[in-house]
């Protein structure tokens, strides 16, 4: 081989070897800090205690709050965006005419071209009035639900794409012995394509939950900035992801212990998101090898 | 259904089933079921789209009185009705332009080097698990990445530069797996061709395959870019400010970026600023939506054109 084409395939090799640098960068960063802020604060502490309160003068170290917080948004999201996500895919693969899929598929996917600070623009101007209006005088400008529902829009084409791709792959040859039997439209879906989906359907609704806890914008701008323990969807409260866009907003020297909370905050939503990706990753190899 | 069981063609010999009343009934209730869940689906796919629509009109009646040219050309004031989008779209331009310059030729060197050359190695096989992962890891968490090795380590601050490398780091992901695709669909009689006549491993990429899949890689590229103007978390990490004077010069200049503009404006309370976010949105989406389309055109018109 010419000397020339080596180097070539060297640089091209460097440049897709980048991609583990990245990697390796992101868990360096975010341990190098993070060990740092344990050195200060008890893991005991940062896992149990029940208030986060890093800026205030009474600090408290708990993350607890920010978890409920970014799970609460995250399940109302999945609430809206999973059962309409799977009414939309069974009806684009099984019920609907060609055209009409060909037509609605871009258009919903048009969803997930939106950059989110809009949707947190919609959540907060538009939606958190409206839910006003619907409970009144129960409900902040600021609160867990309103940002929760346009989250759920924006995960919407995540899970009705990756879930009709799922059902478009179940075996044609199950589906016709199954209106062979008799069975309905409906009958099938349920008792035959679901099952044999299932695998694509989980991958589906686990990617956008990963997708969800990640969000930054629409909980920045709709759900508050109160760090609290609750379950209540009404009341203001604060998303881990929120967090970090509060301190970086604000002047916070490197190196002080404030500067640090991002950090630790950034390796436990580094850790979950991971691992729901990797279930992901297992459950996808499942179903391929399923139905070869 | 019902009608063949109503009058089947009689097979010799059998005699013609029996419908009794309960069995009738049931498939007529299983059909009706059917039928009500058909209209239950299409209202659910309708409401999607209804959202969509309630979106678009959200942002445009109350932002299309503020769009005017003044508003374009105007630098960021304190005042809602004299503030305009100058700094932000001259931020989002240079943001868009260095990102490409650094993601693209990175990113489609990362995916020939991955289709073409690596072997099915356990090297090639944890890149590939890498970049899955990579592509699922939170945009803000590459804003960490950024602002502790760019804008610290680097001592690049919260520039131009900075953020583009952030985002760059973001998309090689989507631009490595989109130019994957697009090499996989140029077949391996093409390549055959080009070595029986003499041509070396690089001239048969450079000279057929990548001229050959230039469409779908172009596309991907373009989605790239569009996710990256959108992205607001990451560059609100590094450090990027919400209020800056001058538009940038250079890449180690300071800079905002539209999103984080309007995520200022939102995060007002007078409703002169909504409006002022409104109109913002309505600039920031139709970039969005046209740089999706070409993406979308390029994709179309390649599928039908090039027929191996």
């Amino acid at each position: 081989m010419r000397k020339g084409e080596k180097i070539i395939e060297a640089f091209l090799f460097g440049c897709s070897a980048l991609t583990l640098l990245t990697t390796v960068g992101i868990i360096l960063v975010l341990s190098f800090e993070t060990i740092g802020f344990f050195k200060d604060v008890s893991l005991i502490e940062f896992l149990t205690d029940t208030e986060w309160t890093p800026l205030f003068s009474n600090k408290r170290f708990g993350i607890l709050p920010l978890l409920t917080g970014t799970f609460l948004v995250t399940a109302i999201s999945l609430v809206v965006a999973v059962p309409l996500g799977l009414v939309i895919a069974i009806y684009l693969s099984e019920y609907a005419p060609g055209w009409f899929r060909e037509i609605v598929k871009p258009v919903l996917e048009i969803l997930a071209a939106i950059p989110t600070v809009v949707y947190g623009y919609f959540a907060l101007v538009y939606v958190t009035p409206w839910l006003q209006e619907v409970f009144p005088d129960q409900i902040g400008g600021f609160n867990a639900l309103s940002p929760g529902i346009v989250m759920g829009i924006m995960i919407l084409p995540l899970i009705s794409s990756l879930s009709e791709d799922a059902l478009y792959a179940v075996p044609k040859s199950l589906k016709e012995a199954s209106f062979g039997m008799g069975a309905t439209k409906l009958q099938t879906v349920r008792n035959v394509l679901i099952p044999a989906a299932f695998s694509g359907i989980s991958v589906s609704i686990v990617l956008a939950l990963s997708r969800a806890i990640g969000e930054t914008m629409i909980v920045a701008i709709a759900a508050g900035q109160q760090p609290r323990l609750t379950a209540n969807p009404l009341v203001p409260i604060e998303t881990a992801t929120t967090y970090i866009v509060q301190v970086t907003m604000g002047d916070v020297p490197y190196d002080s212990l404030e500067y640090k909370t991002i950090f630790a905050v950034g390796m436990t939503l580094f850790i979950i998101t991971l691992l729901l990706n990797n279930i992901s990753f297992w459950l996808k190899k499942r179903y391929t090898q399923a139905y070869r | 259904m019902e009608e063949t069981l109503e009058k089947p063609e009689k097979p010799v010999g059998q005699k013609k089933p029996k419908l009794t009343f309960e069995s009738k009934g049931r498939t007529v209730y299983y059909q009706l079921q059917d039928k009500i869940f058909k209209y239950f689906a299409l209202a659910a796919t309708s409401l999607g789209l209804i959202v969509l629509v309630l979106l678009l009109y959200s942002v445009f009646s109350s932002g299309f009185d503020r769009l005017d040219w003044d508003f374009i050309t105007s630098l960021p004031s304190k005042r809602a009705a004299k503030a305009g989008i100058y700094t932000a779209w001259t931020g989002t331009l240079w943001i868009m332009f260095l990102t490409t310059i650094i993601a693209f030729p990175i990113g489609v060197s990362a995916g020939i080097y991955l289709e073409e050359y690596s072997s099915r190695s356990r090297m090639s096989n944890l890149i590939e698990i890498n970049i899955a992962n990579l592509a699922g890891v939170p945009s803000i968490i590459y804003g960490l990445l950024g602002l502790e090795v760019f804008a610290r380590f680097l001592n690049l601050g919260a520039s131009v530069l900075t953020g583009s490398l952030t985002l760059a780091l973001l998309i090689l992901p989507i631009i490595i797996v989109s130019t994957r695709e697009a090499i996989k669909t140029v077949p391996y009689t093409l390549r055959e061709a080009s070595f029986a006549l003499g041509a070396s491993k690089w001239q048969t990429i450079w000279n057929q395959v990548l001229p050959a899949s230039v469409p779908g890689i172009i596309t991907g590229v373009i989605l790239a870019i569009s996710r990256a103007i959108g992205e607001t978390a990451p560059l609100i990490v590094i450090g990027a400010l919400t209020y800056v004077p001058f538009a940038p010069t250079s890449p180690m200049d300071e800079f905002t970026v539209m999103p984080i503009q309007i995520f200022n404006w939102v995060s007002r309370p007078q409703k002169a600023f909504a409006e002022n976010a409104a109109a913002a949105i309505i600039v920031l989406l139709s970039i969005t939506f046209v740089m999706n389309a070409i993406a979308v055109y390029l994709r179309q018109r390649s599928q039908k054109k090039v027929k191996w």
